[in-house]
């Protein structure tokens, strides 16, 4: 069991490094903002499956504190990638 | 096992690629991006290693906090950025530079790679002494425990630092709020990620905090999970930074340090030594520091982020 | 019991490790920023949350299982919002980004 878990990982962390190839060098920033959203789907998941094969304690915290500042990270990449913004276009009202 | 160690390479070989990739990158957002994946892989790599504390304090801190004070710092600079690219460093220093790097980190892996299998360690006695502390935690046990001088002066600096933070703003602005003014009307979705993301992550910040005594975890990172949480609300302008000379805030960030050094001294006076802690108390001692380290760090962190006040202070 | 548990992870962590496998395969050749977005929020937050399924009868005690649980909440929420976000960047920025 702890080989399927750990090959499971193994597949897991190679389709985070091929789409952080793809996203990496993808044309212009709004692909690289994706990055974060990656590395935390890929990245909890491997997480949690290469702990249940090792049998270290205490992982779902990390798992918790990990979805939390990917999260937190997408949010900032698109908050700075997209310049602080006036309010909508369609939502002028003569201000 | 074999598999183990082919995902080990594979994940060392991850975090080696994506680094190379983040010093070779084009404009400052792509570095900063880079250099958050980096930080989180590298926390993985803390998992495979055992040390899951670490692994968390890289995530929050490493990837989390340094992050997104890189990635305001490349939103500032962006006007100057193409100015900068024109004044670059000469093809010569710039292979001095990369050779130094590479016999640095040369270095360092010989080192590490010739390690001898038992080297001297003390931490045979520090889980010896650990029930005496009352904690099941050893990296607690030593941040607050055996080396808790260090940890400190180390809040001591993180305070220092938002002095020097500070002392960046103009004449006029000393006093005033750092960071944007709240919105009126904020971003829906943002607002919604906010308003969803923080009162969870309170209550994992402070679960992190209070499990550290016994399991992986700690005041360092919890606290960095609460400003996290700070930080995520005041980006989507569902509140401001506070007026920088607000006497709660100022009593917030020297509350940590304080609050630890009067545990020092107090351990002089009862308990027989500079931050010896009285047996059998030991434990709700250290949990009422790490309780304050917790405020001091949940609002030190996001002082350092939103930089030097720009808005002057009002009556 | 265990047998049948085992089986179930086997099935289940499969099942998540394949929808990864398609969230990258369409993060590789969707043409443009908005449906890469889409493949890797929805089929990633998929594999994931398959893979937690997976997890759970192995976790150490009830806490921990709903913990996995919380966690794949998390990401799922996180996810949905952050591709509205991510969206509605590429969209302002115009579709060359």
């Amino acid at each position: 069991m702890t080989e399927f878990l750990l090959a499971t990982a193994g597949v897991i962390l190679l389709t985070v490094a091929v789409g952080l190839v793809r996203i990496l060098s993808g044309p212009g920033d709004a692909d690289r903002m994706m990055a974060a959203q990656l590395i935390g789907t890929g990245g909890i998941g491997s997480l949690l499956l290469i702990a249940a094969a090792t049998g270290a304690r205490g992982v779902e915290d990390v798992a918790l504190g990990f979805a939390l500042l990917a999260a937190f990270a997408s949010a900032a990449f698109v908050n700075s990638g997209a310049p602080a913004e006036e309010p909508d276009a369609d939502a002028t009202d003569g201000r | 096992m074999i598999l183990l160690q082919a995902l080990d390479i594979g994940l060392a070989f991850l975090v080696f690629a994506v680094a190379a990739w983040t010093i070779f990158a084009r404009g400052a957002f792509a570095a900063t991006v880079g250099y958050v994946v980096y930080g989180l892989l590298l926390s993985l790599v803390w998992i495979r290693l055992f040390a899951v504390d670490v692994a968390l304090t890289e995530a929050a801190i490493g990837s989390g906090v340094t992050g997104i004070l890189l990635i305001g710092a490349a939103a500032r600079l962006r006007g100057a950025e193409a100015a900068a690219d024109e004044e670059q460093p000469s093809g010569f220093s710039r292979l001095a530079i990369a050779s130094l790097c590479v016999l640095v980190a040369l270095a360092l892996a010989a080192v590490v790679l010739l390690f001898a299998d038992q080297g001297p360690s003390l931490a045979p006695q520090a889980m010896q002494h650990l029930p005496e502390t009352g904690l099941g935690n050893p990296v607690t046990a030593v941040l607050i425990a055996y080396r808790a001088f260090d940890t400190m002066l180390e809040k001591v600096v993180l305070v220092l630092a938002v002095v020097g933070v500070w002392s960046l703003a103009a004449d006029k602005y000393w006093g005033g709020a750092p960071g944007e003014a709240r919105a009126e009307r904020p971003e829906p979705t943002l607002a919604f990620l906010a308003q969803i993301l923080a009162p969870l992550g309170i209550l994992v910040g402070v679960h992190i905090f209070w499990v550290g005594a016994d399991e992986p975890g700690g005041a360092f990172q919890g606290g960095a999970i609460l400003a996290a949480m700070w930080m995520i609300v005041m980006m989507a302008r569902l509140t401001e930074a506070p007026q920088t000379r607000a006497r709660w805030l100022r009593l917030a960030l020297v509350a940590g340090p304080l609050v630890f050094l009067a545990a020092g001294v107090g351990g002089a006076i009862f308990a027989g030594g500079f931050f010896a802690y009285p047996p059998g108390f030991a434990k709700p001692v250290i949990l009422f520091i790490e309780a304050f380290m917790v405020l001091t760090i949940a609002v030190t962190l996001p002082m350092l982020v939103t930089g030097p006040p720009r808005r002057e202070p009002r009556r | 019991m265990n047998l049948a548990a085992d089986l179930f992870s086997v099935v289940a962590i499969g099942a998540g490790v394949f929808f990864y496998l398609a969230g990258t395969v369409g993060l590789l050749r969707f043409p443009d920023a908005l449906s890469r977005l889409h493949a890797l929020t929805k089929a990633d937050n998929l594999g994931l949350g398959l893979v937690v399924l997976g997890l759970l009868p192995r976790a150490e005690s009830p806490l921990a299982a709903l913990k996995l649980v919380a966690i794949w909440a998390l990401v799922q929420l996180a996810g949905a919002t952050t591709a509205q976000l991510i969206g509605r960047a590429v969209r302002r920025k115009g579709s060359a980004a």
